[in-house]
């Protein structure tokens, strides 16, 4: 079109906000091979690859990092089943208490985390809950039942509802419909949200300090290396660490729904 | 259906499928169930439950907890001391939701309007990208950057405007000892974590602008200054309303970023927190949670009659 050409200073603009939201991050790259280790020097005084080593032998970081992916994993399980669910109920149909559903399902993450997390830890005083590794699952999985939600409703709404009918005109009954039929068109939605959970509840950090006990999951270890710094080089590359790792769900998420591009004007 | 019945033996899974076909109403049932049933109790009743405890109130003398009806707890809110607490916090989360608006309208606008194939991709990563990446070290690299000796010094230092970052650190509430210990580093902060979290519906609203209509205003003799103010804008306004919701309220009840980055003047999460925590109040940490409750209650009201949830 002749007149889609960008103004200069549009173009600025965009460039300095992506800007602005990239360079942060890169800047931790390059901390994680300073040299420096008492303060954060800039520019690094040196770069060395020893950190690395010392990050690998420590036996704290490798605790917190696989109670982070155990709590991970088995969230994401159960966002997975109550998300699909509950996506699966609203989509196709109208019912009364519809819009709560909805509503209901996206509280926990529309409050502010700080009151999910209180809620949680007084509740669990009240019922004499101790805490353990399953106070813990209980808080991510509540919140990351929306991420699986979002992705499956919105996969449910462009499957053909004629397809089910199709299948059990075939003979085929429920169960087998929803193997053979349902499950492959929104499979590739639920491995998107089911990845997008993963990650949301690897990085949480505000509701975990209320339902964790003695446990450190990998950001309260982060947190606490923030608040009082025993060994900075070592927050240097977990942190590092921590952003390719979380890169590579975003990346696989991102290209399992891809292809459902819009133009100006016709989304709807 | 029938005539595959005939050839069929009625097993229990076939039965069981009939039945479901037939009366839809219990296969919605059976599917909401768990779901209802685990945000209902698990996450509705902690809630309410918390909620309850804002109206018991704390005893000065043995610290223990007086389980008897009373507003006094929320009368607490009205002391000077928690009333700077609750202004600071609307304040701050107002200056956040106002920068991340006119910091990201621009990156949402290219990216919906001339972004195409490629660059639409890379776009939408690089927007994607930092909202997901982990908070803790999008705070921590700031506590990098704010230092005295980190890379904000450096290029003053370079650039030889030493004297400006001095003279800006000087001020009276934005600055401080050091930009890390400063109302302007915990700004900057909050900016940066939620800016992605507006600048996505946004997006999702300018897409849904025809470009015709900006070439038929153009067509009618308005220069681009008035076709934005006139036309893009109000088109927009949904969008960043729904932004606004995501970077107000997350702002409003965030306690890690100013613990972290900023002054020891406290904002509302910090003060649930040590209310619940060390201070063991917790009627006063539950009356100052729904501080953010109630504010963003009138804010979902306001952003509905504008029209924001048609752009989420």
């Amino acid at each position: 079109m002749h007149s889609d050409r960008a103004p200069l200073a549009l173009k600025i603009a965009a460039a300095f906000g992506l800007l602005f939201m990239h360079v942060p991050i890169l800047l931790i790259f390059v901390y994680a091979f300073t040299t420096e280790d008492k303060s954060y020097q800039w520019p690094p005084p040196g770069y060395t690859l020893k950190w690395f080593g010392v990050t690998w032998g420590r036996a704290d970081v490798w605790e917190a990092l696989s109670l982070s992916l155990r709590v991970a994993a088995i969230s994401t399980v159960i966002a997975l089943i109550l998300g699909t669910l509950c996506a699966a109920a609203v989509a196709r149909t109208r019912f009364f208490g519809r819009e709560t559903i909805s509503l209901l399902v996206i509280l926990p993450i529309a409050l502010p985390g700080i009151i999910t997390g209180i809620s949680l830890r007084s509740a669990f005083n009240l019922a004499d809950i101790p805490f353990s590794f399953w106070t813990i699952v209980l808080g991510h999985a509540t919140f990351c039942v929306v991420v699986v939600y979002n992705n499956a409703v919105a996969r449910f709404r462009r499957t053909s509802g004629s397809l089910v009918e199709a299948s059990m005109d075939l003979g085929a009954n429920a169960f087998q419909t929803f193997r053979y039929v349902i499950l492959p068109n929104i499979s590739t939605a639920l491995l998107a949200g089911g990845m997008l959970a993963f990650a949301l509840s690897f990085d949480e950090v505000i509701v975990t300090t209320f339902t964790a006990g003695q446990q450190q999951t990998l950001p309260i270890w982060m947190l606490e290396e923030l608040v009082r710094p025993r060994q900075r080089p070592v927050t240097n590359v977990v942190a590092m660490i921590v952003v390719l790792v979380t890169f590579l769900p975003i990346l696989g998420a991102f290209y399992l729904t891809r292809g459902t591009d819009t133009v100006a004007g016709q989304g709807k | 259906m029938a005539e595959a019945a005939l050839h069929t033996a009625p097993t229990l899974a076939g039965r069981a499928s009939d039945l479901l076909w037939r009366r839809q109403g219990l296969l919605i049932l059976l599917l909401i169930l768990p779901p209802a049933l685990w945000l209902g109790i698990i996450y509705l009743g902690s809630l309410f439950a918390l909620l309850a405890q804002s109206f018991f109130s704390i005893d000065e003398f043995s610290g223990l907890i007086n389980y008897e009806f009373t507003l006094s707890t929320y009368a607490e809110l009205f002391r000077p001391s928690n009333l700077d607490i609750i202004i600071r916090t609307v304040v701050m989360a107002s200056a956040v939701t106002i920068a991340a608006a006119i910091i990201g309208f621009p990156v949402a606008y290219y990216a919906a309007r001339y972004a195409r194939g490629r660059w639409k991709a890379l776009f939408y990563l690089g927007v994607m990208l930092p909202l997901w990446s982990s908070y803790l070290v999008k705070v921590y690299s700031w506590k990098l950057i704010l230092a005295k000796e980190g890379i904000v010094s450096w290029l003053f230092e370079t650039l030889g405007l030493t004297w400006l970052l001095e003279a800006y650190l000087s001020l009276p509430i934005l600055g401080g000892n050091s930009l890390s210990v400063s109302w302007t580093g915990t700004f900057l902060v909050f900016l940066y974590v939620w800016i992605p979290f507006m600048i996505l519906p946004i997006q999702a609203a300018l897409e849904r602008v025809p470009v015709s209509m900006l070439e038929a205003s153009g067509d009618l003799g308005a220069n681009p200054g008035q076709t934005f103010r006139h036309v893009l804008l109000p088109l927009a306004l949904p969008g960043v309303v729904a932004g606004s919701i995501f970077t107000f309220s997350l702002t409003l009840g965030d306690y890690i970023i100013p613990q972290i980055v900023g002054t020891s003047a406290r904002m509302i999460g910090q003060a649930v927190y040590q209310f619940q925590g060390t201070a063991g109040n917790i009627p006063l940490a539950a009356a100052f949670a729904v501080v953010p409750i109630l504010i963003m209650g009138v804010y979902l009201y306001v952003a509905r009659r504008m029209g924001a949830f048609n752009a989420l």
